[in-house]
């Protein structure tokens, strides 16, 4: 599972037409830009509610005429603090104040209840209930003494860490090529990253057992230049092949927030700076860095958790020898049908990946605002 | 422009290059290529060959993919109604409530999928609502786990939405229900459908929640592509992949069209 809305490259005012040729501009004359009209990759996990990080509200040349007519129309959208700001709607604002709003909420968050809370909260349950019976500790005291939980939480954690590491630079310099040294295609490769997020991960892996496999297209190249019996390559069962897969599926979810955010650079201060006798480098570091900065926190903390939740790649990989925390509840509730045990990797794991996504939602807003 | 000068752009040019295609153009590639092979021991595939396709889309194969697609366009039905609903119902809560609520609905997206799985599985292998080793708790799953791209596509857009017109529909008498019905609802059908494309894709290639739960008789296609290649069918798990790929583009691609179309409404 990936993404997060946060991260589309939302139509911010100023931003230039959505990137796809012929698509007619937003529902109704006049409407601010619908999210990403016609960007079937907007569709791509990674796409975002929020205006895309590091957009300042700011209107730049170009903003939406509609929004500059109902300036103070704009607040009002929001019926809950909408109260004495502005022409609120007449009826309809006032009459669904009060207790129908939440009466409204109840649906689909008893839903969410049955479905989703209830479940996780049995899987923190039975984490405590070990299989002897009763209620106690015993499965935490078992599970944190075994050598091998020990090991997939260090695997699991310094993997996302170098993941993440690796997508960010990687994302940084090539959406800093699309986006400012842009060549014939740029646009396409844009596209290319959109429905490259909307395959799943596994593939990543897969692809990998026949460039760097055994007998892939890397050693095969080996052999065949060297006459060696093996190639050189042998990597994919070890951590450093998940890692590569990893920097691979997860390096877009760092490009679209960035190109959003590049997007939105005004290229008058590259030219000024230039003028000024900056060289390329030194641009890169003093203007473009600091702007990227919000997007690359964002982008950064969400594929941070991602990582940390990812299964199909490690699953791919077979390698015994690399077992994450996802694999490890994978193991004990599939393979070895030991639910306390499972439940307490899952306990443990849901506690790293939401404080940190919470955490990410909190740099992104402040981000975003 | 950043660069100014023609040879350092070509070099910059050169890097990109280099560093995307073997990352990013090749393994799509690689697998497109292994799907019409039967051998890859050197640069390129060997003894090309259509057959992995024909058993790709016959029997077990043709079941999974039936069972992959029905399995996204309930979940995604199910969830762009539940996330739409639930946006719609925050939208009109105060700022506090409509935090919390937020808050709720995408917690899915940073609970591992294995995790969700797991839950889904311990909560509904027992009366009252005994699901396990039917189709239903794979499809409970995947809308669980989709529900929150629904709910934050569409709690954007309706941020976005500009509130002139449903004043001016309800200043002309509309009641709400109608106002939802005739002005929000269309505004908000481009990004409805964005959403229903990206919980379709999400759930077409959901293999984490699935692998926990998927009953011997409910095997989607992410499932099928795993089992061979675990039994070393490389060949025949790529085709099997390019077709989900292929099918996964095709519906994504139809649902961008009926948003082009809708736009124009």
């Amino acid at each position: 599972m990936n993404a997060d809305p946060t991260l589309r490259s939302a139509p911010v005012p100023g931003t230039p037409p959505a990137p796809v040729p012929g698509t007619p501009p937003a529902p109704v004359p006049g409407t601010p830009p619908a999210p990403a009209p016609g960007t079937p990759p907007a569709s791509a996990p990674g796409s975002a509610p929020a205006p895309a990080p590091g957009s300042t509200p700011a209107p730049a040349p170009g903003s939406t005429p509609a929004r500059a007519a109902h300036p103070v129309a704009a607040p009002a959208a929001d019926p809950g603090t909408g109260v004495g700001g502005g022409p609120a709607g007449p009826g309809r604002g006032r009459r669904l104040r009060g207790a129908s709003p939440l009466l409204w909420a109840l649906p689909p968050v008893a839903l969410l209840a049955v479905f989703f809370l209830y479940p996780l909260a049995l899987v923190v349950r039975q984490s405590f209930q070990p299989d002897s019976g009763g209620t106690s500790l015993q499965p935490y005291a078992d599970v944190f003494a075994s050598p091998a939980f020990r090991e997939a939480l260090w695997t699991t954690v310094w993997l996302a860490l170098a993941s993440t590491a690796g997508c960010l630079v990687l994302g940084f310099l090539l959406a800093l090529v699309i986006a400012f040294v842009p060549f014939p295609g740029a646009k396409g490769v844009a596209r290319f990253i959109d429905v490259f997020l909307s395959f799943p991960s596994f593939l990543i892996t897969l692809a990998l057992l026949f460039v760097y496999g055994r007998t892939g297209l890397a050693n095969g190249l080996w052999t065949g230049a060297t006459g060696a019996a093996d190639g050189p390559f042998d990597f994919l069962t070890t951590p450093w092949g998940v890692l590569l897969a990893e920097v691979t599926y997860f390096t877009p979810f760092v490009m679209r927030p960035l190109l959003a955010a590049f997007a939105q650079l005004d290229t008058a201060q590259l030219e000024a700076a230039s003028s000024l006798g900056a060289r390329a480098p030194r641009i890169v570091r003093q203007v473009i860095l600091p702007e990227a900065l919000p997007a690359l926190a964002a982008g950064g903390s969400l594929v941070l958790v991602l990582c940390l939740n990812e299964f199909g790649i490690v699953l791919f990989t077979g390698a015994k020898g690399v077992t994450t925390l996802p694999m490890l509840v994978y193991g004990k509730a599939i393979l070895e049908s030991d639910y306390p045990g499972a439940c307490v990797v899952a306990v443990v794991n849901v506690l790293i990946s939401v404080g940190l996504y919470g955490l990410y939602r909190v740099v992104s807003r402040r981000a975003g605002a | 422009m950043l660069v100014h000068s023609r040879g350092a752009r070509w070099a910059v040019w050169a890097v990109f290059l280099v560093l995307f295609l073997p990352l990013f153009a090749l393994p799509l590639l690689v697998v497109l290529g292994a799907s019409f092979a039967t051998h890859w021991s050197g640069v390129l595939p060997s003894g090309l060959t259509t057959g992995n396709y024909r058993a790709a889309t016959r029997g077990e194969a043709l079941q999974a993919l039936t069972t992959s697609l029905v399995t996204a366009l309930t979940a995604s039905l199910l969830a762009l109604a539940a996330g739409t609903w639930a946006a719609l119902a925050a939208a009109a809560l105060r700022k506090r409530q409509r935090r919390v609520m937020d808050a709720l609905f995408v917690l899915p997206v940073a609970v591992p999928s294995v995790v969700v799985g797991l839950s889904v599985l311990v909560a509904f292998s027992k009366p009252p609502l005994l699901l396990n080793g039917t189709s239903s708790i794979v499809i409970v799953a995947h809308t669980v786990l989709v529900t929150a791209f629904a709910h934050q596509s569409v709690s954007a857009a309706i941020v976005r939405l500009d509130p002139a017109y449903e004043q001016a529909a309800a200043s002309l008498g509309a009641r709400p229900a109608y106002v939802l019905w005739r002005v929000r609802l269309p505004l908000l059908l481009p990004s409805l459908t964005a959403a229903a494309g990206l919980c379709f894709a999400l759930s077409m290639g959901e293999l984490s929640a699935t692998m926990m739960l998927y009953p011997p008789d409910w095997t989607p296609l992410p499932v099928l592509v795993f089992a061979a290649t675990d039994r070393g069918a490389l060949f025949a798990g790529s085709a099997v992949a390019v077709v989900l790929m292929a099918t996964t583009l095709l519906v994504l691609l139809a649902v961008s069209r009926v948003r082009t179309r809708a736009s124009y409404r």
